[in-house]
């Protein structure tokens, strides 16, 4: 019996992603640009909350260090994917370090370049701070995050420093995006619901207890971070192919407060919450706009104010971790059971309705 | 440790990914069709109103700047409501000093608002994000004020009113050789704001070239955007002793390094850039901001056109203070778009595009606009100083 | 370098550093109590700014008294703050990570709400005429504020030193800050030890956004940021909780900045930078801070 509904839910999980593919399809043909990019931020969100949650959420690791990873990537993947006279073009300045110049690799390569040199550099700096709590580990990785800015914009011969970089090859499109969250969400759900997964809820719970348990906290730790920074340059990379421009300003903290945002509203160890909580944002990013302009609501114009997106997002997060602790999702999953015994209760309920009537 | 499930995982993604690259195969040949059908759609200017985009930053780091921008461009709509018979609306997107706002910004006037000609950004970043999105679906673009070469590198549907850093830069080596006799500089840069980088690095090609002294540039200090406390690098500096000090950067930033600069015993004059000009540049530096120079696009004082003079008394009189570079710029934008529409005949974004590229001896209230094969426009610099809390215009520079 | 320009390089990291311990006492005080890193520290001082701008810009308060009134709405602020974003958490137990979760979203809220209503756009911050002059000696500036910086911050540190150590009120705060539960059992009204824990710290950071916005009369929504981390770093540099390691976390801080750039020019770029390194090399190699004490941790 298990079996078989072990078997189910492979197949579920099968046919979730063929419509997912079929959306995908129908929209890059059909949609017009402005919505195919909307849901290419989508996708890169749905990475990157993934990312974070990864350490926050299932680990208990409060690290703010995304945006740093994300830039990592980011130029890794321009670096890569533009073709030696684009790259001559933009660094007019000062000439381009000469092995760089002439490095160029497929898509495919420079996303994995972009993620494993992320995940390098959070390995070497997240291994000797792991070992510290809470709000220290916090500032630490928010320090992480700065300096690699900070370093990116003096290194005018490698990154083109605060002139950025322009023209890099736009990639990024629907199925790559959607493919790679999609791997994502697999990689992770498998991982989490191995011994791994249970390690770093182990952790996250009670760090001595689980020591006692003969886990070992600086293998384990190490991984969650370095994964979680692997994921962050990867979407840092399809950033980078999407935009097609990239400058260090643009991976400062505020980028990583507002995946927190989403992280914490989609419910801290809930991965169906972080792709709920990412989509969801992502979408309100562009329908706020609409508090931004003026209303005409036909017998009354509202003026619009500039800048009220932000603080509505501001609240949005006050207000989660106040009264809604867990996020959306909490700690569950949106399972296909639940999704099932729901359906199940609703149907026995309309049964019910129909049979009271006849009762007394 | 073993992964019980690695196999089907395995298994799963390999599914996955063919999947997305036979999809990925069929959508992309099916993907440029529709692209070529959306280019031909000339915009439809919805019954008689033609809508001009604008994307400027509103809020942010930029915001000053995106306003003063937007003031220019709707005092220009004020007074030419028309064009093609038809009336002009604008629909302003606030980019949030933020690229992929400003992608999402030039998409959304594209998409939801049609619009065949769009104007922004201040910031040349911002406006590099724009810029490829408004390539990608034919939309052309006039710039206003960003002066990094790069906006309009390899886009040809990127136009800017003002002129680009190399000559900016080269300006104010030429007033500190000519003009001051200076020997020695000093150069303080921000290193995070690409504006700053590209003027000094001009400056000091232009600089050791016309002093024939290699080694003319006797410091390049650096500090970033946001940076409040500038006694250290100013320290170094007062020890070596230049003739002059260039110092591109936001006014904030300028206005409290100059001061600290005179508070330090400092006395050697301090020169700048077209970021200088704002009212609170005056207001926080105080007395110690008296006699620095900049270049600039524009002064009132000595109108370069007509058109100068109306829009000076034209936006007096609307906001009640002096106008800045920025809004005089918003303002030719509008202006150039309006006369490339009129020539094109139709409210068609190739059309326009292809008008633009002609534009010559446009006469705008910032200088006669001829734009060259780049999209960049020719035109002098203006050199300004602050004299008695006022900025005072000293002289015109040719460009070669 | 010659020495007079070591002297000015020194009198400019004192005159820094000191102002970095101002607002790092209040960082600590703070997290001594509660063990709550106020991200939101950073832009109470920046509203403190704003309210003196105001005071003196739009209701043509003479200078001193628009400084009074700062001070005293900075410090409800303050206690509006912990009653509305701390309190509930803490009442429900909530996770650290709530807490700082929370702290993020009200320094969030602050720093847009700010850029809504006062706009994004640096103004000129007025400061009167004593505290722009200043004092030649030989070949080296000292500006008037680099002398009444450190004197302010001196006179606090002995008003909070005695009011911790000497006082009933400091006391209760030392009680709380060893052992929360402990101390409600003694009964001590924790609640309106962190209340005033919060006013007083608050009070201190509209001191120093004040001597901020003196200092460097350019005012806008997000100058508190920057300063509000550095000075997070200089109370752990000086021991978290530990209101004397403040002060010495932050003139160091202070005097490293400007040294760094001193001797290494080329790196100036890198400022920043240094303070974070500053922060995780402490906390690697002693992680308590310089003057912190340790603390066993219970299992």
């Amino acid at each position: 019996m298990t079996n078989i509904m072990r078997q189910n839910k492979t197949l579920k999980i099968i046919g979730v992603i063929l419509l997912l593919g079929l959306f995908i399809y129908y929209a890059q043909n059909n949609l017009d640009s402005y919505k195919i990019r909307i849901l290419n931020l989508c996708a890169i969100n749905i990475i990157l909350t993934l990312s974070l949650n990864l350490t926050n959420g299932f680990c208990g690791m409060f690290s703010l260090g995304t945006a740093g990873f994300m830039a990592i990537g980011a130029y890794t993947s321009a670096i890569l994917t533009m073709p030696p006279e684009v790259k001559q073009m933009n660094f007019f300045m000062s000439p381009m370090n000469q092995h760089l110049m002439n490095l160029n690799a497929p898509f495919i390569v420079a996303l994995i370049m972009a993620g494993l040199l992320a995940a390098l550099v959070g390995f070497l700096i997240g291994a000797p701070v792991l070992k510290l709590k809470g709000d220290y580990l916090a500032i630490a990785t928010l320090g992480f995050g700065e300096i690699i800015g900070v370093v990116f914009t003096n290194t005018q011969t490698i990154t083109n420093g605060a002139l950025g970089l322009k023209g890099i090859p736009q990639y990024t499109n629907l199925y790559w995006g959607f493919s790679l969250a999609v791997l994502t969400i697999l990689g992770l759900m498998t991982l989490l619901n191995s011994s791994y997964g249970r390690a770093f809820k182990a952790i996250r719970e009670d760090e001595t207890a689980a020591q006692a348990m003969g886990i070992n906290l600086f293998y384990h730790k190490s991984l969650a971070f370095a994964i979680s920074a692997f994921l962050a340059g990867v979407g840092g990379a399809l950033m980078a192919n999407l935009l097609s421009t990239i400058d260090p300003t643009m991976f400062k903290f505020t980028y990583t407060y507002q995946i927190l945002l989403m992280v914490v509203l989609g419910g801290m160890g809930s991965i169906t919450g972080s792709i709920m909580s990412a989509t969801i944002m992502t979408i309100m990013m562009e329908a706020l706009r609409a508090v931004e302009s003026t209303i005409d609501l036909g017998f009354v114009t509202i003026p619009g104010i500039p800048g009220m997106r932000m603080v509505i997002f501001s609240i949005i997060l006050i207000a989660v971790v106040l009264f809604l602790k867990n996020g959306i999702m909490g700690e569950n999953e949106l399972t296909f059971e639940t999704l099932e015994k729901a359906i199940q209760r609703f149907q026995s309920k309309k049964g019910r309705e129909n049979h009271e009537p006849t009762r007394g | 440790m073993k992964i019980k499930n690695l196999h089907k995982f395995l298994a799963l993604s390999i599914a996955v990914l063919l999947m997305f690259s036979i999809l990925a195969g069929c959508g992309s040949q099916q993907a440029s069709q529709s692209k070529n059908q959306g280019e031909s759609n000339a915009g439809e200017a919805s019954g008689d109103k033609i809508v001009i985009g604008v994307y400027e930053p509103m809020t942010g780091a930029s915001a000053a700047g995106g306003q003063m921008t937007v003031e220019g461009i709707e005092l220009a709509k004020e007074m030419f409501p028309e064009v093609l018979g038809k009336r002009v609306e604008l629909s302003i997107q606030d980019n949030k000093t933020d690229k992929t706002e400003a992608a999402n910004a030039v998409s959304r006037l594209i998409e939801r608002d049609k619009v065949q000609v769009i104007i922004g950004s201040y910031g040349s970043s911002l406006s590099m994000a724009g810029g490829q999105v408004a390539k990608d679906m034919g939309v052309p673009v006039i710039g206003c004020s960003p002066t990094n070469p790069l906006v309009t590198l390899n886009n040809d549907y990127y136009f800017r009113v003002c002129f680009i850093d190399p000559f900016q830069g080269t300006v104010m080596a030429k007033y500190a050789v000519n003009t001051l006799n200076a020997k020695k500089a000093a150069m303080i840069m921000d290193v995070s704001n690409d504006y700053s980088v590209g003027l000094c690095n001009y400056f000091r090609e232009a600089f050791i070239a016309l002093t024939g002294d290699a080694n003319a540039i006797v410091a390049e200090a650096k500090y970033k955007t946001g940076d409040q406390d500038f006694t250290a690098q100013l320290t170094n500096i007062k020890d070596l002793a230049p003739d002059v000090i260039f110092a591109p950067g936001n006014y904030g930033e300028s206005a409290l390094l100059i001061k600290q600069a005179r508070d330090l015993g400092i006395t050697a004059p301090f020169l700048g850039g077209d970021t200088y000009e704002a009212p609170e540049f005056i207001e926080i530096g105080g007395q110690a901001v008296e006699g620095v120079a900049f270049s600039t696009h524009y002064t009132a004082e000595a109108p370069v056109t007509e058109v100068s003079k109306k829009f000076l008394d034209a936006y007096k009189q609307k906001y009640g203070k002096e106008p800045t570079a920025f809004a005089a710029l918003g303002f030719d934008a509008y202006l150039v778009a309006l006369e490339a529409i009129e020539r094109a005949g139709v409210y068609e974004a190739k059309a326009i595009r292809d008008e633009l590229a002609k534009t010559a001896n446009f006469e705008g209230a910032t200088g006669i606009i001829t734009l060259d094969e780049n999209g960049d426009a020719n035109k002098s610099a203006v050199i300004k100083q602050v004299k008695d809390g006022k900025f005072v215009y000293i002289e015109t520079i040719q460009p070669e | 370098m010659t020495f007079e320009l070591f002297v000015q390089h020194l009198v400019n990291g004192i005159s820094l550093g000191s102002l970095y311990a101002l607002i790092a006492i209040g960082y600590t005080m703070v997290y001594g109590i509660i063990r709550l890193i106020n991200f939101a520290h950073g832009d109470i001082i920046t509203l403190a700014a704003y309210f003196v701008f105001f005071g003196v810009g739009l209701f043509a308060m003479p200078w001193w008294l628009a400084a009074i009134l700062s001070i005293i709405l900075t410090a409800i602020t303050g206690i509006i703050i912990e009653k509305a974003a701390y309190k509930p958490l803490r009442s429900k137990n909530a996770p650290r990570i709530s807490l700082l979760i929370s702290a993020i979203g009200v320094s969030f809220f602050i720093e847009n709400v700010s850029t809504v209503v006062f706009g994004g756009r640096p103004k000129s911050f007025y400061s009167p005429e004593i505290f722009k002059g200043v004092i030649k000696a030989g070949g080296i500036s000292i500006p008037n504020l680099s002398v009444i910086i450190p004197i302010v911050t001196a006179v606090l540190l002995i008003a909070l030193v005695y009011l911790v150590n000497k006082t009933v009120t400091g006391m209760s705060m030392r009680a709380c800050s060893k052992d929360m539960d402990t101390a409600k059992l003694m009964g001590i009204d924790v609640d309106r030890v962190i209340s005033l824990t919060f006013c007083i710290g608050s009070a201190l950071a509209a001191i120093g956004g004040i001597m901020w916005g003196l200092k460097y009369p350019q005012i806008h929504p997000l100058i508190g940021v920057m300063p509000g981390l550095k000075c997070f770093i200089a109370a752990v540099v000086g021991g978290i909780g530990n209101i004397p390691g403040a002060v010495v976390g932050g003139m160091l801080l202070g005097l490293g900045e400007i040294l760094l750039v001193a001797f290494l020019p080329g790196l100036s770029g890198y400022r920043d930078a240094f303070a974070f390194i500053i922060l995780i090399l402490i906390l690697l190699f002693r992680p308590t801070g310089i003057l912190g004490e340790k603390i066993a941790e219970k299992v």
